[in-house]
């Protein structure tokens, strides 16, 4: 009689430990700064998407242990919100409004033509990695639309020419300057 | 000579590049050598007219606008800090009729003080309320809320005194205070407006609520969206805690108030209040059965106030002012003020604060001047992406919860999208069924999967598919959405798509549809 092969099954008490060390201090320390909050899994969340622009699926097991919850938990959560990622971006995002007061002035032929004039559809990003184009419900500029926001930049009256004039612009590196924002202030 | 100009740091007036004109400004004001300090205000809500500059004169403000950064020396040259004559020159702001002849009871301050001054904001009767409320028992705070005819702003309408008591009545020795700040309804910025340009008013109202019902502890919770209001209530409850007007001792009164501001993350449904609750614990979004009440069992199942930030808003006027004062405005159950915001394809788009009974008529063509495209209006949408969709018939409804409702629509969170004639109400229906499908929760079936069947039967209908069969369907469908979901989103989502097509039949018989019926 051959003795059976004991297999070991290796368990891994703490996940994560193989995660890029930049993903696994941007949830370690999201988690710790957040950790004392009542509710803290959005925060948590935010701060992590804050960091590395997405939230890498590879991160919910570590995010799940630190919190005491499953990984269903935390999977079923960050697909529940249309802000989180779980794609890195490209270098910006574009937050294209389609919401009704935008449709009455036009934002669904800025819709076609932003996505002509950038080769993707909704949530796809741009083959070079500079864009992103996310539709968005409301930005709150509904006398001044068509809207769209740009890393926390809003511009309103879009019209298909403003929209090349953004693109070029920023193509040319001068995002910066043609920049409109006090929100600028923000570190 | 030192001048004061104040440019608003709100995020519409700097979607239009008032940013820039700040900047120029300060640039041509070294230039020339002249002492001008810059105050960065919200906005006053007139839009067309942004980035609107304001100059203190002897006499009053004088506005200038639409101003854009070229325009700057030309303001210097015209001697604007004294008001000099200039063809941006609007005169004294206050003179302006559409804010003239607006009744400004929550909004007053907005566009007027430096947001995150807390010397500007008591010097414009900012926290007298709170100092009343302090020296009130909470049931005489209850009851003056409750006196007001207050109703919740955020759509619902609820009263608002009778929400404050049964949560003040709830045994708990933990309570919450809860802020609905997820205004996702298009059409709508009041609460951002607010945000921007008055947040210490808005604490100021959840800190009166609190002492109300007994709660210590409350949150706002943001949209991402907002990031620009997110800045200012980041910066003014910071300010406010420096004080001593948030925290464990509330102007030293003994009595506890903590403040903490939450961001939503994308998700419409998480208006809802419950949907908003489960958010705030760190789940999905998903609606909760009631009751429970989130007065009786809310936030981490204690006793909750949850309101709109526009209904804590107008609570320090009234206890500054008195029940009776805010009670005097209004017309029949609707109470008060309420700011009304004018989106869409809108010449004159803005905010009108205005007592209720003001007609829509007046806020589409005496406010607002007709489209901003220069066509006839064709269709207003109230409400929101869930409100109904009105004709011109419909125009001289006055703005009441009740009369909207009586007229099948509803008054909401008092935003109004106009549309033009070139509007195309088949479509509006089928982005308000997609709209539905997007944003659903997903916990109930009608609003889940009705609402996916909804844009396909619409575009089986609009494509001319045995219409009459589809109209029936859509009818019964809408129907089922309408009695079967567990809250608003599905259960008024109908309210849009059968108004386009009561109101506006033509728009569903394309061509194609016109052939099918005579086959």
């Amino acid at each position: 009689m051959s003795e059976r092969k004991r297999v070991t099954i290796p368990i891994r008490v703490e996940p994560g430990t193989d995660l890029p060390a930049a993903e696994r201090t941007a949830v370690l320390e999201a988690v710790n700064q957040n950790r004392a909050l009542e509710g803290s899994l959005l925060p948590i969340l935010h701060a992590i998407q804050d960091r590395l622009g997405w939230i890498p699926p590879r991160t919910l097991p570590l995010i799940a242990y630190e919190l005491n919850l499953t990984r269903a938990e935390v999977h079923g959560v960050v697909t529940f919100y249309h802000y989180f990622r779980q794609h890195p971006p490209g270098k910006q995002v574009i937050y294209l409004c389609r919401a009704e007061a935008c449709q009455a002035v036009g934002a669904v032929s800025l819709e076609a033509h932003a996505k002509r004039a950038l080769g993707i559809d909704f949530h796809g990003t741009s083959g070079d990695g500079r864009y992103t184009l996310e539709p968005v419900y409301c930005l709150g500029n509904c006398a001044s639309g068509p809207s769209l926001m740009i890393d926390r930049e809003l511009y309103g009256r879009m019209t298909p020419e403003r929209f090349d004039d953004l693109i070029a612009a920023d193509a040319a590196g001068a995002t910066s300057a043609a920049a409109t924002s006090a929100g600028a202030t923000r570190a | 000579m030192s001048a004061t100009v104040y440019i608003p740091r709100e995020a519409t007036a700097l979607s239009l590049g008032a940013q820039s004109v700040a900047r120029a400004l300060a640039e041509e004001a070294a230039r020339r050598q002249d002492a001008v300090q810059i105050v960065r205000t919200g906005s006053r809500g007139l839009f067309w007219l942004e980035p609107m500059l304001e100059v203190a004169t002897s006499a009053a403000r004088v506005a200038y606008g639409p101003v854009q950064a070229a325009d700057v020396a030309g303001l210097f040259e015209a001697g604007f800090l004294t008001g000099g004559k200039h063809r941006l020159n609007l005169g004294p702001v206050e003179s302006i009729p559409y804010l003239k002849n607006q009744e400004r009871l929550t909004c007053g301050r907005l566009g007027v003080i430096d947001p995150v001054n807390l010397d500007d904001y008591r010097a414009h009767g900012g926290y007298a309320g709170l100092t009343n409320a302090l020296a009130m028992e909470p049931a005489a705070i209850v009851k003056a809320v409750t006196d007001s005819g207050l109703r919740g702003r955020g759509g619902a309408a609820f009263p608002t005194g009778i929400k404050w008591k049964t949560v003040h009545d709830a045994p708990g020795a933990k309570k919450y205070i809860v802020c609905n700040a997820d205004e996702g309804d298009s059409g709508t910025f009041s609460d951002r407006l607010l945000m921007e340009g008055d947040p210490f008013c808005l604490i100021e109202g959840m800190t009166i609520a609190g002492l109300a019902v007994g709660a210590t502890s409350g949150y706002v919770y943001l949209r991402c969206e907002y990031p620009h209001a997110q800045d200012t209530m980041t910066q003014a409850i910071a300010t406010a805690y420096a004080a001593g007007y948030l925290g464990a001792d509330v102007l030293g009164s003994g009595r506890a108030f903590e403040l903490q501001l939450r961001m939503g993350a994308g998700a419409y449904i998480c208006g809802e209040e419950t949907s908003l609750l489960e958010s705030l614990e760190g789940r999905r979004g998903q609606i909760r059965f009631k009751p429970p009440l989130p007065a009786l069992k809310g936030l981490f199942g204690c006793p909750t106030v949850v309101n709109n930030v526009i209904s804590f808003a107008s609570v320090p006027i009234i206890l500054e002012r008195g029940a009776q004062f805010y009670k005097d405005y209004g017309m029949g159950r609707s109470r008060g003020s309420l700011p009304i915001q004018l989106a869409g394809n809108i010449a004159r788009g803005g905010l009108v604060e205005r007592a209720f009974g003001v007609t829509l008529r007046e806020l589409l063509y005496d406010y607002g001047g007709g489209t901003r495209s220069g066509r006839p209006i064709r269709a207003v949408q109230v409400g929101g992406p869930l409100g109904a969709y009105w004709p011109e018939s419909k125009f001289d409804t006055p703005v009441d919860y009740e009369a909207f409702a009586g007229g099948g629509g509803m008054l909401g969170h008092g935003g109004i999208v106009v549309f033009d004639d070139t509007v195309d109400m088949a479509a509006q229906a089928r982005y308000a069924m997609e709209f539905c499908a997007i944003e659903s929760c997903g916990k109930c079936t009608p609003c889940r999967i009705g609402s996916t069947r909804g844009v396909e039967v619409i575009d089986r209908l609009v494509a001319g598919d045995r219409t009459a069969m589809q109209q029936t369907l859509l009818r019964d469908l809408c129907d089922t959405m309408l009695n079967g979901s567990l809250c608003a989103l599905g259960g008024l989502t109908p309210y849009p798509v059968l108004s386009a097509l009561d109101y506006f039949p033509e728009d569903f018989s394309t061509p194609a549809a016109l052939q099918a019926a005579k086959r």
